[in-house]
């Protein structure tokens, strides 16, 4: 066997295909990422089939559409689509709001005023039947089901994932 | 005001000019097709309550007369991004198709990056580049807000503009909005006219005239560039272009744009410039109640 590479957070590498191909310990595979979005939000790999997913800074997946030789040196692929190297892998606001319309779970719609207090970054008490954990928020805008961002579901509670710089009181 | 009297010779209308460059422009925002449909921004800000004017030379141009930009649900999730009216004429002209290959030699903000993979309906790629890292982040913002997948950033001077990221493939288009002494921008930032020194004009024509055959080098032949300002200046507009058609394989052509513009001049200060500078378009705020901008269309030939 050989030894595993270290991530070089710095540069973008293309995620290996699967397990047998994974040269960097630790790095997510292309197919643990398709396996995740149906898993945790009923998204189909074939939505992904014409992008590709990298890894630049540690555990931040981009998502690109076409491909480029790996590893590249520039400073932006696509769009930082979630965080793996946890326990928990997180999809990012951008990612959900780009791809969250072909979720067909985990997907909890509030109303306008719950809608806006989640917009600003706060916690709410709210009833889910679903799983815990993260979860895709969305509400009604211009009469369809609109995805905003990412909820942690815990506790009754309905936790804002919204990052500092998106928040805004509407 | 002082600054702008150089340019008098070229203006039809100068008390026009100066009574529209004094009035502040509106906010102006471009729907994101990317996210959203011409008309479910309009019913999402009919929701709103949020006053609009639909331009009618671009039907995803909304001007917004009492509100800014960034403050309601359209905007939240990136159905639109505020973009002055003008800056969205030279990706017009570009003109991209869906799975080209793109390259945006001063992108940051990103308003025309955007506009360009929205165009292409975020297949493709753009290469947004810019040499000012900290411009880059708010291209970032920009880009993700608006959905875009298909753009790959780089942090390089334009003049030195490396394909070795991309396996050298040539690029099917390149939009060259070089930075300048951007007195059409004085509707928005008054300052630039505070600022402004015949020195910086000098100096910067030197790195659009380096960035402006770049871009020709990294088009194929058949492929073609754009090269847009918001100056008045023609050192920074038509002497660029003379310059470009001397150095490099290119040639200059004629294209028609919705709003009312006049054509490029030939001779300035006791310069002349090659007669096909003419096809570039000079776009005046008096004309169409926007800010100043110029713009040309290159094809480039066979080396």
């Amino acid at each position: 066997m050989t030894e595993k590479e270290e991530n070089v957070g710095s540069r973008f590498d293309r995620l290996p295909e699967t397990d047998a191909e994974r040269a960097v310990a630790g790095r997510a595979t292309r197919q643990e990422v398709l396996e995740w979005w149906d898993e945790r939000f009923g998204i189909e790999p074939t939505v992904f089939d014409e992008y590709t997913f990298w890894e630049r800074g540690a555990g931040k997946i981009w998502v690109f559409y076409g491909d480029v030789p790996s590893p590249s040196p520039v400073e932006g692929l696509g769009m930082t689509a979630l965080r793996t190297r946890q326990e928990h892998w997180k999809p990012t606001l951008e990612a959900i709001q780009r791809f969250g319309h072909h979720a067909t779970k985990n997907q909890i719609q509030l109303s306008r005023s719950e809608a806006s207090t989640f917009l600003a970054g706060h916690d709410q008490d709210l009833d889910w039947d679903g799983d815990w954990g993260y979860l895709i928020v969305t509400h009604e805008i211009a009469g369809a089901d609109e995805p905003i961002g990412v909820a942690l579901y815990v506790y009754g509670e309905l936790r804002s994932m919204v990052p500092k710089g998106r928040q805004r009181e509407l | 005001m002082k600054v702008l009297e150089r340019y008098e010779p070229l203006i039809d209308d100068i008390d026009a000019f100066y009574a529209a460059c004094q009035r502040p422009l509106p906010s102006v925002v471009r729907v994101n097709s990317i996210k959203a449909t011409i008309e479910q921004a309009k019913t999402a800000l009919d929701a709103e309550g949020i006053a609009y004017e639909q331009a009618d030379w671009n039907k995803a141009v909304l001007v917004f007369p009492d509100e800014q930009p960034g403050a309601n649900w359209p905007y939240v999730h990136g159905w639109i991004h505020g973009q002055e009216e003008v800056s969205a004429i030279p990706a017009m002209v570009l003109d991209p198709n869906p799975g080209n290959r793109v390259w945006d030699a001063c992108a940051a903000p990103g308003s025309k990056t955007t506009q360009l993979a929205a165009m292409m309906e975020d297949t493709g790629i753009v290469v947004a580049t810019d040499n000012n890292l900290g411009r880059l982040s708010s291209l970032r913002s920009n880009t993700e807000r608006l959905g875009v997948t298909n753009v790959a950033v780089t942090n390089e001077d334009a003049r030195n503009h490396s394909l070795k990221p991309f396996d050298g493939e040539l690029y099917d288009h390149a939009l060259v909005d070089v930075p300048c002494s951007c007195e059409g921008t004085v509707r928005k930032n008054p300052d630039v006219l505070e600022e402004w020194t015949y020195e910086h004009v000098e100096s910067i024509v030197g790195v659009q005239k380096g960035i402006l055959r770049r871009a020709i080098q990294t088009t194929r032949p058949g492929g073609t560039v754009v090269y847009s300002t918001c100056t008045f200046a023609p050192e920074e507009n038509e002497e660029v272009l003379t310059y470009a058609l001397e150095n490099e394989p290119c040639k200059l052509v004629p294209f028609e744009i919705p709003l009312e513009s006049k054509q490029g001049v030939t001779e300035w200060n006791g310069e002349e410039y090659d007669p096909a500078v003419k096809h570039a378009k000079r776009i005046y705020p008096h004309h169409n109640d926007t800010g100043g901008f110029f713009c040309a269309k290159l094809v480039v030939a066979d080396p």
